[in-house]
């Protein structure tokens, strides 16, 4: 290739990255332009300007579309599960990956099938009700930690197995119990999985549609996806309004996603390069 | 050093039971249910055999429908993310490309949002006459272009399923670009001064010690495809009519109709044609330690 076919090689490249960038950023952009319109503006959605910026679409949407208490309760399921999840996945993970015999590789291998096999939500729906758990917030946050259980323990267990036995050697011989081997000498060290399991965890559940829509029929305990779904519904005929929604709703994911990128990106794909 | 006094199972317990109760019962107990005719209609439950397996596999009904969809769904989505995201990958590692970061962070975007929302954002672009797409399209003067992308029975599910790529490519992307990230550039130097090109280095270098993480990326779009459910609900919600219909949309539409005993049946062969394929899924993320 001489160096003009270089140089227009070059040039290729970069147009078609950033027509593939454009691909991606435009709907966001046309969303965020639009919950600016008055209602007769955005019945058009175009890219252009709004000619008359109309802040109070927010306030409305705010006000119907129950934002305040759906934005709480996702937080609420998603901060409560994540908890859960960390807890107990650690503890887990750790006397698996140390003692990989018996019972611990049968739990091991019986988990983190877990990732693969779908649920099943029809007779979830029997075992939620005959536990008590059906429609309330409580049995949302147990089911969460339930589900995302399986690719957690994957990803502890791999990160366990690179902190080295003898450290837990040392403390056995200064006289620890398991618990004690536990909590004051590996749990300090989990940091960095700590951190991945929360975001990828805190994600999944703050964005799932689909447990709330089987098992939460009371609007007062919908999270935010749910919410906006309803909204849409209702309110299908005044874009700029859904368009309002629909930016408040990914606002905090992506506020989060732009400040904690690193932590996001390092996280997600953990699952498929680290381990 | 007695290890299994040292690290007792019972510190699995918690995250066993849960996984248990919620995840695995619900399973053994709905393969249970699918031979029974469970409604909500009447309290009583009779046996009923293969008859709901009979309903889904005999003749031509529209539960086949809805499992052809998600295989072709499965398959389609996991060539286009896997091919569109190496090509990115590929394509933003050069060095000749102008503001990697920020391009590689506004594709990989998507992936944060909720697959509910962003069928929700695409729902709005798409609309026929009020749409973006379309507007879009009439304004450049490639007004024939413009079609009724949710509606038009031809073409409403490739719009799905691109619309599906849109959202899922950027992780590949970025999996594959960690990757790329962790080859030695050594190869690449032996192979220039051997003056091999391009598309010979990406035959021979990158691609075969991407396997691994090809791999792993194509098991998890094919068990996400396999139980895709919010973004077919928030686009089509299955229609028109049963056209976009997936097994997960029509385990809801049966729940719903209080049809329990044909949900259970649906979401029980999904079950198994996951175990049949349990044993690669779990094999390749073992072996992905590159």
């Amino acid at each position: 290739m001489g160096k003009i076919g270089k140089t227009a090689g070059h040039i290729v490249g970069n147009i078609v990255a950033i027509f593939i960038s454009l691909v991606v950023l435009i709907p966001l952009v046309v969303l965020l332009l639009n919950s600016f319109k008055t209602s007769a503006e955005a019945d058009k959605m175009t890219l252009s300007l709004p000619t008359e910026w109309v802040f109070e679409n927010y306030s409305i949407v705010v006000e119907q579309g129950k934002l305040i208490s759906s934005f709480f309760n996702g937080l609420l399921y998603a901060a409560g599960s994540v908890v859960i999840i960390v807890a107990v996945v650690s503890l887990a993970a750790f006397v698996i990956s140390r003692n990989m015999k018996g019972i611990n590789r049968f739990l091991y291998y019986f988990i983190i099938s877990g990732i693969a096999m779908p649920i099943n939500n029809v007779s979830l729906m029997k075992v939620m009700q005959a536990l008590h758990l059906i429609n309330t917030r409580g049995g949302i946050i147990l089911l969460y930690a339930a589900i995302n259980i399986p690719l957690s323990l994957f990803l502890a267990y791999g990160f366990i197995d690179t902190i080295p036995r003898e450290i837990d050697e040392a403390a056995v011989i200064d006289g620890c119990t398991p618990w004690q081997l536990f909590t004051q000498v590996i749990a300090p060290l989990l940091k960095p999985i700590v951190s991945t399991l929360f975001v990828l965890d805190f994600m999944a559940i703050w964005n799932d549609f689909t447990m709330p829509l089987y098992y939460l029929n009371n609007s007062q305990k919908w999270p935010m996806t749910l919410a906006v779904y309803n909204f849409f519904g209702a309110f299908q005929n005044s874009w700029n309004l859904v368009a309002a929604d629909i930016m408040l709703t990914l606002l905090p994911v992506l506020i989060v996603f732009v400040l904690g990128q690193k932590y996001i990106v390092g996280g997600v794909s953990a699952g498929a390069v680290k381990g | 050093m007695n290890r299994k006094k040292l690290y007792p199972w019972y510190f699995a317990s918690g995250a066993a039971l849960l996984f248990f109760l919620l995840c695995f019962l619900p399973g053994i107990i709905g393969i249970a249910y699918s031979f029974t005719d469970w409604n909500n209609f009447t309290n009583e439950i009779r046996f009923v055999g293969l008859d709901n397996y009979k309903r889904i596999f005999e003749g031509n009904s529209e539960y086949l429908l809805y499992i052809k969809n998600t295989l072709v769904f499965t398959v389609f989505t996991t060539i286009a993310k896997t091919v569109v995201g190496l090509a990115l990958a590929l394509l933003l590692t050069r060095p000749f490309i102008k503001m990697k970061n920020l391009q590689r962070m506004i594709i990989f975007s998507p992936q944060v949002m909720s697959y509910l929302v962003v069928g929700l954002v695409f729902k709005s672009m798409l609309h026929p006459t009020t749409g973006f797409l379309n507007n879009f399209l009439e304004d450049i003067g490639l007004g024939f272009l413009a079609k009724n992308w949710l509606t038009d029975l031809n073409i409403v599910f490739p719009t799905v399923m691109t619309v599906d790529t849109w959202k899922g490519m950027g992780y590949i992307m970025v999996v594959v670009i960690a990757g790329i990230m962790s080859i030695s550039p050594e190869y690449y130097e032996a192979a220039s001064i051997d003056g091999a090109n391009f598309f010979q280095q990406l035959k021979s270098i990158t691609i075969p010690l991407l396997k691994p993480v090809l791999v792993n990326a194509t098991v998890l779009n094919v068990t996400y495809g396999l139980r895709v459910f919010d973004m077919v609900y928030s686009l089509t919600n299955g229609g028109p009519g049963n056209a976009t219909g997936v097994i997960n949309t029509a385990v809801y539409k049966e729940f719903s109709k209080g049809d329990l005993a044909m949900g259970t049946t649906l979401s029980s062969v999904l079950f198994f044609v996951v175990l049949a394929l349990l044993y690669f899924i779990i094999k390749s993320m073992e072996d992905k330690e590159v």
